[in-house]
């Protein structure tokens, strides 16, 4: 029964030797790394200027459009992967290729509005 | 033997982690909640593994421990919490309700899995799951075969359902534009 899992053993094997590795390094920092803190080590370094502001400043939303466009299009190359590996397939059957391929052009055409909608909205542009 | 020893690592992996993403142990940073986020995530892609859900399991890494986290992410930065907002992290009756309804709800789940064999279909051994599924059952051409012969319309259902989200991402973000 094992047999079926067997493309997962290498993966299986890397992820233990890299929990390993990590757990054993960070183990070994922790007891063997001499720690002496004082408040000076403490401050950011920033070319020897001492800090102004706080760090934690708000980042802008357009970082956040940035980051949920990005997800859009990642969903859809998820759904164009199973397509292009089943592609040929489709092809050679004369019934569904003009299906098949109108399916995923529909779908790219959908998404490319929304593209264009962005565009025109100026969601693209920085300012 | 093999994957009832995975199952219960996942599991118990999933199920702490996502606990450690509710209620952090040890302190309120939200970077550290997001980080137990992923490694819930990995667990539950070895679940599907189990499962021989081979493209999903890909494919919850890629999208949930790869994009959906960047989100989460982003909206941490974006809010930006110190620990003034966060406050001290105190106990109250929410919390103590919360944690017996949780202590329900694992044992419950506890008692559903140790009794799940019976729920198998007739003669199948619950000892070898690929004789449950067809052969190439989750493969990345399977899963295809089936989006594009049988489930045509969700799919292009999915092309207006993230179109709205572009939309609804682009009208949010840029209303005072």
């Amino acid at each position: 029964m094992i047999e079926i899992y067997e493309p997962y053993i290498p993966v299986l094997l890397i992820a233990m030797i890299v929990v390993v590795l990590a757990g054993v390094i960070l183990l070994a920092n922790g007891l063997l790394g001499p720690k002496r803190p004082t408040r000076l080590k403490g401050i950011p370094y920033e070319s020897g200027v001492d800090p102004v502001d706080s760090p934690r400043h708000r980042f802008s939303v357009k970082f956040y459009m940035t980051a949920i466009l990005f997800l859009v299009f990642d969903l859809e190359v998820v759904f164009l992967y199973p397509w292009a590996v089943n592609y040929n397939g489709f092809l050679a059957d004369p019934g569904f290729a003009a299906t098949a391929f109108g399916s995923m052009a529909a779908f790219l055409v959908i998404l490319a509005l929304g593209l264009f909608y962005e565009y025109k909205r100026g969601a693209m542009s920085w300012d | 033997m093999f994957e009832q020893v995975m199952f219960w690592l996942f599991g118990a992996g999933a199920v702490v982690t996502a606990g450690m993403v509710v209620a952090p142990p040890f302190n309120r940073n939200p970077v550290h909640a997001a980080l137990a986020l992923i490694a819930s995530f990995f667990c539950m892609a070895g679940l599907y593994m189990l499962l021989l859900a081979h493209l999903l399991a890909v494919l919850q890494i890629l999208v949930y421990a790869g994009a959906i986290m960047v989100l989460f992410l982003f909206v941490i930065m974006l809010l930006n919490l110190g620990d003034h907002e966060l406050g001290k992290q105190s106990s109250s009756v929410g919390q103590m309700i919360g944690l017996v309804a949780m202590a329900f709800v694992t044992s419950k789940l506890v008692v559903t899995l140790a009794t799940s064999a019976d729920s198998l279909p007739h003669g199948a051994d619950p000892a070898a799951p690929e004789a449950l599924v067809r052969d190439g059952f989750g493969t990345v051409a399977t899963v295809g075969d089936a989006m594009f012969r049988h489930y045509l319309v969700p799919f292009e259902l999915t092309a207006i359902l993230l179109l709205i989200a572009v939309i609804g991402a682009v009208v949010l973000a840029k209303r005072n534009l």
